[in-house]
């Protein structure tokens, strides 16, 4: 059998269903004007970069011969190179030792922002905004502000790791606490335990892997934000990447590059591997 | 009633015997990581040059340095305090709305980058395997160098101005978008797929009417996401040159004009919370849109 269908036939049918193939008059405008709306926007930002097709075909030529001068990567000096190493280091340093101390403060923070074991409300709703402003301020910031306390270095990168993170942490681990089972904490109180057996006994274990997990997935994207803290002077592999960026040095460049990618990378798979071993299967 | 249990029964102490050494077997491993991870914390309190002492000695300066940033407010004359606080506020809306734009942009571009790209990358639509692990890495590429690194090479390459700071949140927001497209796509019902290759239809027809219906309004919603963050981001591109109000802050910060300094994070801070309210209502509408179909 073949399924014959003359142009004739196809127009009538089409026509038949007008409604059917369309859709509503009304979805239709609506997302047309949506689509409209946001071209119309990405236009006019477009327009308001004042970048002429002569300025970006220059960057563009500019940027490939900047790639051209990367290759290869090459440290400059065997000294340059571990000078670099050790800048890494410390920015793995300042990554996981901000996480930690972030964590470690927030721990508390976050059960007064939890509605299941603060019931007050403005305790909650205080502790909740100023997690937010806290959160609000972009660690570069966070390490401009450390470096006026605790002068230039990775200790000022450290602690702005460790400010930016306390207000993400607090958000977090109070969602946690909130979504923890009742169940446990009634267990508890039945057999006599106070509000602080209830906590140890009944929330801790049930939280404690949500968080370690969490934990873990913010070193990881902590140690990319702690590549950069350096450009403001903060400690770490960033400093170098700036200067390095702002001499031309390009193939040093490069290699700092790769050393980062490695770097992140590694951390990544081992950060995977723990986080599969304490929540026993793979989160991502 | 009572329940009598003889503890010197020989079922009842071999049990209690293996339980002790089950526990003790593992306090022994929980004691062991503790030490692995306090030696990771010394190790890195040397690397980061922690230094108590100095801390604890300029810890001062801390909230001094907020109480300084706060202004002089009263009320006998608060319109007056407000006005000298915000005494920039025309330049600083102006540079705001360029941050926005910024953002909106690189947003727009990432995301336009990421959905051509994803398709390639996803396990179950990819043609070629050796496409398929070349854009991976190209996607983690994009996303794993920072965007500001991004913006001072193009700073360099472009000149001064918001173009380096678009074209950096673009890359990055392709790698990122790019990754979280193609696990979407890699989550979709095949049937629609295996319905249009069995009527004959090309690879790019597929993906428009196999794919696409099924994937945009998660592929919207990770957009409007991505969009708060980069506007977050794009705050600080002025850091490095690349425009937005980051330029503005990063002078206050440097030359300790305090008051200017609270002023402009207070901007962006209501800024960001204003964009993650909105963003975060217009992705509930766009999910019960796809579930209450």
């Amino acid at each position: 059998m073949t399924l014959a269908l003359s142009a004739a036939d196809r127009a009538a049918l089409i026509a038949r269903h007008r409604a059917a193939i369309d859709g509503s008059l009304r979805t239709r405008l609506v997302t047309i004007a949506v689509i409209a709306g946001l071209a119309g926007l990405f236009l006019y930002g477009v327009a308001s970069l004042e970048a002429s097709l002569w300025k970006i075909l220059a960057g563009f030529a500019n940027l490939g011969s900047f790639v051209a001068l990367m290759l290869p990567p090459d440290p400059g000096s065997l000294a340059r190179a571990v000078i670099f190493v050790k800048a890494l280091f410390e920015t793995i340093a300042i990554a996981f030792l901000g996480t930690v101390l972030a964590a470690a403060l927030a721990f508390p923070l976050g059960f007064l922002a939890a509605r299941n074991v603060v019931a007050n409300r403005v305790v909650h709703f205080f502790a909740r905004r100023s997690l937010d402003t806290v959160r609000g301020v972009d660690a570069l910031i966070w390490a401009l502000i450390w470096i006026n306390v605790v002068g230039l270095g990775p200790f000022a990168g450290m602690l702005a790791i460790m400010t930016s993170d306390l207000g993400a942490f607090g958000k977090l681990f109070s969602e946690a606490i909130e979504a923890a089972d009742r169940k446990p904490v009634e267990g508890v109180a039945s057999v006599g335990g106070g509000r602080a057996h209830e906590i140890r006994f009944g929330l801790i274990p049930q939280v404690l892997p949500v968080i370690a997990s969490q934990v873990l997935y913010y070193i990881e994207s902590n140690t990319r934000s702690s590549t950069i803290i350096g450009i403001v002077g903060a400690g770490g592999i960033g400093l170098h990447l700036a200067e390095t960026i702002r001499t031309l040095e390009w193939q040093q460049v490069s290699f700092l590059i790769l050393l980062i990618l490695a770097a992140v990378t590694a951390i990544d798979f081992l950060s995977n591997r723990l986080r599969f071993a304490i929540i026993g299967k793979r989160a991502n | 009633m009572t329940l009598a249990i003889d503890r010197n029964a020989p079922a009842i102490a071999a049990h209690a015997d293996r339980y002790r050494r089950q526990m003790a077997a593992r306090r022994l491993r929980t004691l062991l990581g503790a030490l692995v991870f306090l030696a990771c914390v010394v190790l890195a309190a040397f690397g980061a040059e922690v230094d108590p002492a100095k801390f604890a000695q300029n810890l001062w300066r801390f909230p001094k340095y907020i109480y300084e940033t706060l202004p002089t407010l009263r009320l006998s004359s608060l319109g007056a305090d407000l006005a000298e606080w915000y005494w920039g506020l025309k330049g600083w809306l102006k540079l705001l709305w360029q941050t926005v734009l910024i953002a909106y942009v690189g947003t727009v571009l990432g995301a336009a980058g990421g959905f051509l790209l994803c398709f390639t990358a996803a396990a179950n639509l990819g043609r070629s395997a050796w496409a398929r692990w070349a854009t991976r890495r190209f996607l983690e590429f994009c996303r794993t160098v920072p965007e500001i690194v991004f913006a001072l090479i193009f700073v360099i390459a472009f000149g001064l101005g918001p173009l380096p700071g678009v074209l950096a949140i673009a890359i990055h927001t392709m790698g990122a978008m790019g990754k979280l497209f193609s696990e979407v796509v890699e989550n979709i019902d095949m049937k629609p797929v295996d319905g249009l290759t069995a009527t004959g239809a090309g690879w790019w027809q597929t993906i428009r009417f196999a794919v696409v219906p099924q994937v945009l309004s998660n592929f919207a919603s990770y957009a409007l996401l991505r969009f708060e963050i980069n506007v977050r981001g794009a705050s600080i591109m002025g850091f490095v040159g690349a425009g937005g109000i980051g330029q503005d802050l990063i002078e206050a910060i440097r030359k300790f004009y305090f008051t200017d300094v609270s002023a402009i994070l207070l901007l962006i801070i209501v800024t960001v919370m204003l964009i993650d309210f909105a963003t975060e209502r217009l992705r509930h509408a766009l999910l019960s849109l796809e579930h209450g179909k």
